[in-house]
């Protein structure tokens, strides 16, 4: 049986923000804390740490405010890979694999997991490089389709419910002034013209409790 | 394989126009009546909890899974056509109330014109401005034929908006370029978020012709004559690819299936796949005897009828007329068959603008907004153009969800990712609008709709095939159209504008509209069309065909309400002609 892969990451860099850890429950981790152990259900350590850095290099940390590593955006992706996303539950995989037109959209046989797998083995060691060596390092792979996938994911991760596993602690919301799912915006949709209304977010949990349901993008067999 | 007792009625997908006939004659009639809808069962205000974007409108949770069927897409004959692998650029649905659980609730009436495309073209630029290719059609039916039931369409949604033309008298506040209407909507326009109203103001500082969209996400609570209620919309911003949270938004399961649960004679079976169209053509009576399907067990099992009514959205219906050997398959060397010819979707463009002030664009609602028909049909005029027909220019405050908003930035920024994307992206993340255009499709002989020789379903038939491109005419369009965008843009305010690109190829990798139509489209004869203007098959009188498969051309407007309408006029011919006196109804 494969060792259980856990992603260990400082709690200097992502202190005072909650964490989802992959069931669900909701940690909050203090700033003396030195780190957390954060259980992987599809990539490796190793795998981890270089989409947690790349993600970061797309969706940086930075004057402009927290990104993809505070909002845990390596957690999401990780969950969506091991879910039935990750392995094309809901593409049409039946060949023949042809090469076509741009316009005919995504051709290849790869699925998301087989993608990152595969684009990752190539970045072996891109977590230790420099910053503006890793922003040169994605350059050069920006038409790839992991590149594609993983821009997309690092902003599905931002801003996603928190249940995903991404926009820890609402991170991304609070970022953008995005309130969540808000059951009515009756009395307020045709006023606050040319002000920014920012009510407090709250995500599916908060607002239905053990109403929510269960999510088959992560959790159907 | 199993035969079941015979019925009267089959009905082939449970979606808007399925179930309402299944209503219509479950109501006006005796007959037994059995809905077969190949998706799962839904319930009335299912929703309440499913404000979930990433599962809904990113992995397209309510949506037909493209890892069962899809179809194939070439450009021209001579390209290889290569499967849709993922929905993109078109959102059919799956599950009962089908598409109309997840629409955006846009309820526009078509141009009177449009439903006699040909014949007003030609009158008035000559038959000389035709494309050569071109191959739209009069429908065999008008407007003022539909009117009346544009109107109890209108009263089973309780559609909100504003009459710009009342029995003949052009009013303030409304389309003054729509036909004459019987009737004002049924409840008050919505409220408008800022984005809207700042359109709604600038339009008129051109001189054009705002007025609200018509929204079948009510503005005020309803009660319509089945005695169905509905809450006035809360403008969650959660109405496009979901369910509506509170029901507000007309749907087919707070629509239609509390009054299809009255009528005992008619039955909803779910999980069942309808495979073939059984039918006999040796004798004097051709005719459809039942339908084959695969039922929730996994059993194929064969469902005599005496009428059948096939009502599975545009690429169902084609697909299984052509799986069941019934009408002649179009063949686009010879110009021969009617079967899966005038193929279109609706032509989609938006002009992205950028403002200095925040717009609050979470609040919202699938159809709250304003439209602008001015460059629409032919409300212009085109003698000095090189194009034909126009678009409706649109501009709602859908309610934006972060996911699919985040990252538009203006064109002085080249970043897709890093710092400087992301600050850009952050600024304008709630100062960004979109101005968009659908606009007309006309149908050429080159675009069309066949069965896949390579690829195919998950039960081993075929997938089907779309042969399907752009051609001058739209490409002129969409250039005119992107200026006029900009002179909207400017009136707006924004600070910057990003216009549609040219367009070039069919692109199946975005979205454009879930209006596909075409394939088994209306027409006056039976060399030329596969239905006769009562959407009755020309050859097998008990089999009818519902659904925006039977329009000849695409028009600007949103097809849900004029396929309802359909269905209304369908629905009194064939309890007041059909049932009296079975067979042709027309020829």
């Amino acid at each position: 049986m494969q060792r259980r892969q856990f992603l260990v990451l400082s709690a200097a860099s992502i202190g005072g923000v909650l964490v989802y850890s992959l069931d669900r429950n909701a940690f909050r981790l203090a700033a003396e804390e030195r780190s957390v152990r954060i259980p992987l259900r599809f990539f490796t350590q190793d795998e981890a740490m270089i989409v947690a850095a790349a993600s970061s290099r797309i969706f940086p940390s930075d004057e402009s405010g927290p990104g993809a590593r505070e909002a845990g955006v390596v957690v999401y992706i990780d969950r969506q890979l091991a879910g039935p996303y990750g392995r094309d539950r809901y593409r049409y995989t039946a060949g023949p694999f042809e090469e076509g037109v741009e316009e005919q959209g995504y051709q290849g046989e790869a699925n998301p997991r087989q993608i990152y797998r595969e684009a990752l083995r190539n970045l072996a060691g891109f977590d230790q490089l420099t910053p503006a060596d890793q922003d040169q390092a994605l350059t050069k792979i920006e038409d790839t389709e992991f590149f594609k996938l993983l821009r997309s994911h690092a902003i599905e991760g931002m801003f996603c419910d928190p249940i995903h596993g991404g926009n820890a602690d609402m991170i991304g919301w609070q970022l953008i002034g995005y309130p969540g799912p808000r059951m009515s915006n009756l009395k307020d949709v045709d006023q606050h013209f040319g002000e920014a209304f920012r009510p407090k977010p709250a995500g599916l949990q908060e607002t239905f409790g053990t109403e929510t349901r269960l999510h088959p993008s992560e959790d159907e067999q | 394989m199993k035969t079941l007792p015979r019925t009267d009625v089959v009905i082939v997908g449970g979606g808007w126009t399925g179930l309402l006939m299944a209503k219509e004659l479950g109501a006006r009639t005796h007959l037994s009546i059995v809905v077969l809808e190949r998706g799962a069962p839904r319930e009335p205000n299912g929703y309440r909890t499913d404000m979930d974007e990433l599962d809904y409108a990113i992995r397209l949770r309510m949506m037909q899974d493209p890892s069962l069927e899809t179809v194939t897409l070439r450009h021209h004959p001579k390209q290889r056509a290569l499967p849709m692998r993922k929905l993109a650029s078109f959102l059919p649905g799956t599950g009962v109330g089908g598409a109309g659980e997840h629409w955006q609730g846009f309820c526009p009436r078509f141009s009177p014109d449009f439903f006699e495309l040909r014949t007003r073209t030609v009158e008035r630029y000559g038959a000389k401005r035709l494309p050569e290719d071109c191959d739209i059609r009069d429908w065999g039916m008008t407007y003022d034929e539909l009117e009346p039931h544009y109107a109890r369409a209108e009263n089973l949604m309780g559609v909100s908006g504003k009459a710009g033309n009342l029995n003949g008298k052009i009013l303030p506040g409304g389309d003054p370029f729509e036909g004459s209407r019987s009737t004002e909507y049924p409840t008050p326009p919505m409220k408008m978020p800022h984005l809207a109203e700042m359109f709604r103001t600038a339009a008129q500082s051109i001189g054009l012709h705002p007025y609200p969209i018509p929204a079948a996400t009510i503005s005020v609570p309803y009660t319509n004559a089945d005695g169905i209620h509905r809450p006035g919309c809360v403008y969650c911003g959660y109405c496009e690819r979901f369910g509506c949270m509170i029901g507000s938004k007309a749907q087919p399961s707070n629509t239609l299936l509390p009054v299809i649960a009255r009528h005992k004679n008619v039955s909803i079976r779910t999980r069942s796949n309808v495979r073939r169209i059984l039918h006999d053509q040796s004798g004097k009576h051709p005719h459809a005897r039942g339908v084959v399907y695969i039922d929730s067990t996994g059993q194929e099992v064969f469902q005599p009828a005496d009428l059948v009514i096939l009502s599975s959205w545009t690429l169902n219906n084609t697909r299984l007329l052509l799986l069941s050997g019934v009408g002649e398959p179009y063949d686009p060397v010879t110009g021969k068959g009617t079967l899966g010819r005038n193929l279109t979707h609706q032509v989609s463009l938006g002009a992205t603008v950028f403002f200095d002030k925040p717009l609050n664009r979470f609040m919202g609602a699938g159809s709250s907004g304003i439209m602008v028909s001015d460059f629409d049909a032919d409300n212009f005029d085109h003698e000095k153009l090189d194009f034909l027909r126009g678009a409706k220019a649109v501009v709602a405050s859908s309610g934006a969800r972060p996911i699919a908003s985040f990252g538009a930035v203006p064109g002085s920024v080249k970043a897709r990712w890093g710092s400087e994307w992301k600050k850009a992206a952050l600024r304008y993340y709630d100062q960004t609008g979109s101005i968009h255009f659908s606009g007309e499709h006309m149908a050429y002989t080159s675009n069309f709709m066949d069965l896949d020789p390579t690829y195919k379903d998950h039960w081993g038939d075929p997938l089907l095939r779309f042969t399907l491109n752009w051609q001058d005419n739209e490409r002129k369009m969409a250039e005119f159209l992107g200026a006029r965008g900009q002179e909207m843009a400017r009136a707006m305010g924004a600070t910057e504008i990003s216009l549609p690109g040219k367009l070039g190829n069919y692109d199946a990798t975005h979205y454009q509209s879930t209006h596909i139509q075409g394939g088994t489209i209306m027409g006056k004869a039976p060399a030329e069309s596969v239905l006769n203007p009562w959407l009755q098959h020309w050859s097998l009188s008990n089999l009818f065909v519902l659904g925006a498969s039977t329009f000849p051309q695409n028009p600007s407007g949103n097809p849900t309400l004029t396929i309802l309408a359909q269905t209304y006029r369908t629905a009194d011919a064939i309890v007041a002609r059909y049932l009296k006196q079975p067979g042709p109804m027309a020829g």
